[in-house]
């Protein structure tokens, strides 16, 4: 337990977290800077299921696991997308959101 | 544990093997025939895995229950295997052309892990596993999505991908993390005892069910689909909108009859109000569409909404509708999807307006296109009109009339635009109609498969009796 602070303070900043990571990923026009969006999404996750497992039932590792996976997805998530920007980049010598519109409604 | 247990785990093992194989035979193979014999060597296994599928299986839990089999996931498994096999034949033609001759392991390599992802995803007995299946089966359809290296279109549909199933994920996972916090637990069975309707709950499911519907692209989560379903290859087109969405669907559908399941009245509203969105704008979009992709996507959004009626019942009759009706769409939507693979492969054209007069060139595959058009509006003699039958039963049986009718009205609207293409193909006039072209064995296989597919699983009661057996409703 970590002395003096409580565990709303933790779910306060991960929530903050989790909705700037939303609106990041609504109102950025990078390619990169979208997925760094989703990093702060899942990273706000991570944090839930760390600090509910610390205060809530620190006799089981559920939430920590739980993290490790998410953690190594969230990677391999990124390698997948950052290569295929980087076609993107090929393709269309941007990787502005804005430019990449050959199909729309 | 011993070494019989991961016999449980025949399908996952089975299809991982495969997978190595298709790799080893890449790298030992030195032959100038190698793309061939590869194509050969994992069609026949995959052959082999589909029909072993089928024989008895153990059931049971593995890993302290994070692994969970029994009849009806074993039956899921082999729907979906069917599908696969089917798409994988498709794929032959255009796998044999120039630009992906020399990487037709990746595209085997990379299918084949996506289903071993679903296969984990269907059997999860806790939401690690299914994070991990439901990963597993996304990341390489992104990667497949942008698999034509010299098309805009093609890296544009992956990065849409990718990215709109990277926030779904993270939507789906705080939700799954609220689970966590409030009952403490992440195993289905521990959950569904605890869970209830504290408001960190209720918030829970929603993020849960708002990170599902973006998987099974329901409405106001489906603007990703027909731009990622236009710009994919025809084959990871017609792989998303059937296997992709019928695991998700699976998944969706078990975790609300086992976790969800104290919720139920909650649950069955927020499906309400979802299947209606789903299948009028479905339906609404599909109508202006003048690609056929396009027009194919917004027309399996509508599908899924059929789908939800089975899954709102929340009954036995309601899942084996819903498995049943998923097992008709493949081959239905396989059928539709192979001739337009075909023209799209030989021709390079794939608007609605491109086909007219087709049937004055082409009878045979206008002729199967009316086919699968008749069965996905669900008009009698095909198999099409048994699923939307059952689907609507199962909702009507449990009162919900006013959806029913609503999903009725659908149908009516859906075949307005299904005729749409029929019509294109057997009574407009063209002067440059799409020229005869004689398809190669594979296309030709895989259509009648689905053909036989379509008449086959309609009269057949065997199978809906089968199914029907190993499904269950929400009291058990």
């Amino acid at each position: 337990m970590i002395a003096g602070i409580p565990l709303e303070y933790f779910l306060i900043v991960s929530t903050i977290m989790f909705f700037v990571g939303i609106y990041g990923f609504i109102t950025r026009k990078n390619l990169i800077t979208i997925l760094m969006s989703i990093e702060l999404i899942l990273n706000s996750v991570n944090i839930n299921f760390v600090a509910f497992n610390k205060y809530l039932y620190p006799d089981n590792l559920h939430g920590h696991f739980f993290t490790l996976f998410i953690i190594a997805v969230a990677a391999s998530e990124a390698a997948v997308a950052i290569a295929i920007i980087i076609n993107i980049y090929r393709h269309y010598s941007s990787i502005d959101v804005e430019n990449v519109e050959k199909m729309k409604y | 544990m011993k070494f019989e247990d991961f016999l449980l785990m025949r399908h996952e093992l089975l299809l991982t093997i495969t997978a190595m194989l298709i790799l080893m035979a890449e790298i030992f193979i030195d032959n100038k025939n190698k793309n061939a014999i590869i194509r050969g060597l994992s069609i026949a296994l995959f052959s082999i895995v589909t029909i072993i599928g089928f024989l008895p299986a153990p059931t049971g839990a593995l890993f302290g229950g994070m692994y969970v089999t029994s009849g009806m996931h074993v039956l899921m498994k082999n729907v979906l295997n069917i599908g696969f096999l089917i798409v994988c034949i498709q794929s032959v033609k255009w796998l044999k052309s120039d630009n992906n001759n020399d990487r037709n392991f990746e595209y085997l390599m990379l299918l084949t892990s996506t289903l071993i992802g679903m296969n984990f995803m269907i059997s999860s007995g806790d939401f690690l596993m299914f994070y991990l299946g439901l990963e597993l089966a996304t990341i390489p359809i992104a990667a497949l999505a942008a698999f034509e290296r010299f098309s805009q279109k093609s890296a544009e549909a992956g990065v849409k991908l990718i990215l709109s199933s990277a926030l779904s994920s993270g939507i789906l996972l705080y939700g799954i993390s609220m689970i966590y916090g409030t009952t403490g637990s992440i195993y289905f069975i521990d959950i569904a005892k605890t869970f209830g309707t504290a408001p960190l709950q209720i918030l829970a499911f929603i993020f849960f069910a708002a990170g599902m519907a973006f998987k099974i692209s329901v409405v106001p989560f489906h603007l990703w689909t027909a731009d990622v379903y236009e710009g994919a290859p025809v084959n990871i087109t017609s792989y998303l909108s059937v296997i992709s969405k019928g695991a998700a669907v699976f998944i969706f559908m078990i975790v609300l009859f086992t976790v969800f399941r104290q919720i139920v009245n909650m649950w069955q509203d927020v499906i309400y109000i979802l299947s209606v969105l789903t299948m009028t704008i479905g339906n609404l979009f599909a109508i202006r569409q003048q690609n056929l992709k396009r027009f194919l996507a917004f027309s399996s959004i509508a599908q899924a909404g059929f789908l939800l009626l089975g899954v709102i019942s929340g009954t036995q009759l309601g899942m084996t509708a819903v498995i049943y009706f998923a097992l008709i769409y493949i081959f239905s939507n396989l059928a539709a999807f192979g001739v337009i693979a075909a023209i799209s492969n030989t021709t390079g054209k794939e608007n609605i307006k491109d086909y007219d007069g087709l049937y004055a060139t082409n009878p045979k595959l206008s002729l199967i296109m009316t086919l699968a058009l008749f069965s996905l509006a669900g008009i009698p003699p095909v198999a099409g009109f048994f699923g939307k039958f059952f689907l609507f039963t199962a909702a009507a049986q449990q009162g919900f009339y006013m959806l029913v009718l609503i999903a009725v009205i659908n149908a009516v609207i859906s075949l307005y635009y299904y005729l749409l293409v029929v019509k294109a193909m057997f009574i407009n006039k063209s002067d440059s109609p799409i020229a005869y072209f004689k398809s190669d064995f594979s296309t030709r296989l895989s259509l009648i498969v689905c053909v036989l597919g379509l008449f086959v699983i309609g009269f057949a009661s065997i199978i809906f009796e089968y199914i029907r057996s190993m499904s269950f409703g929400l009291l058990f």
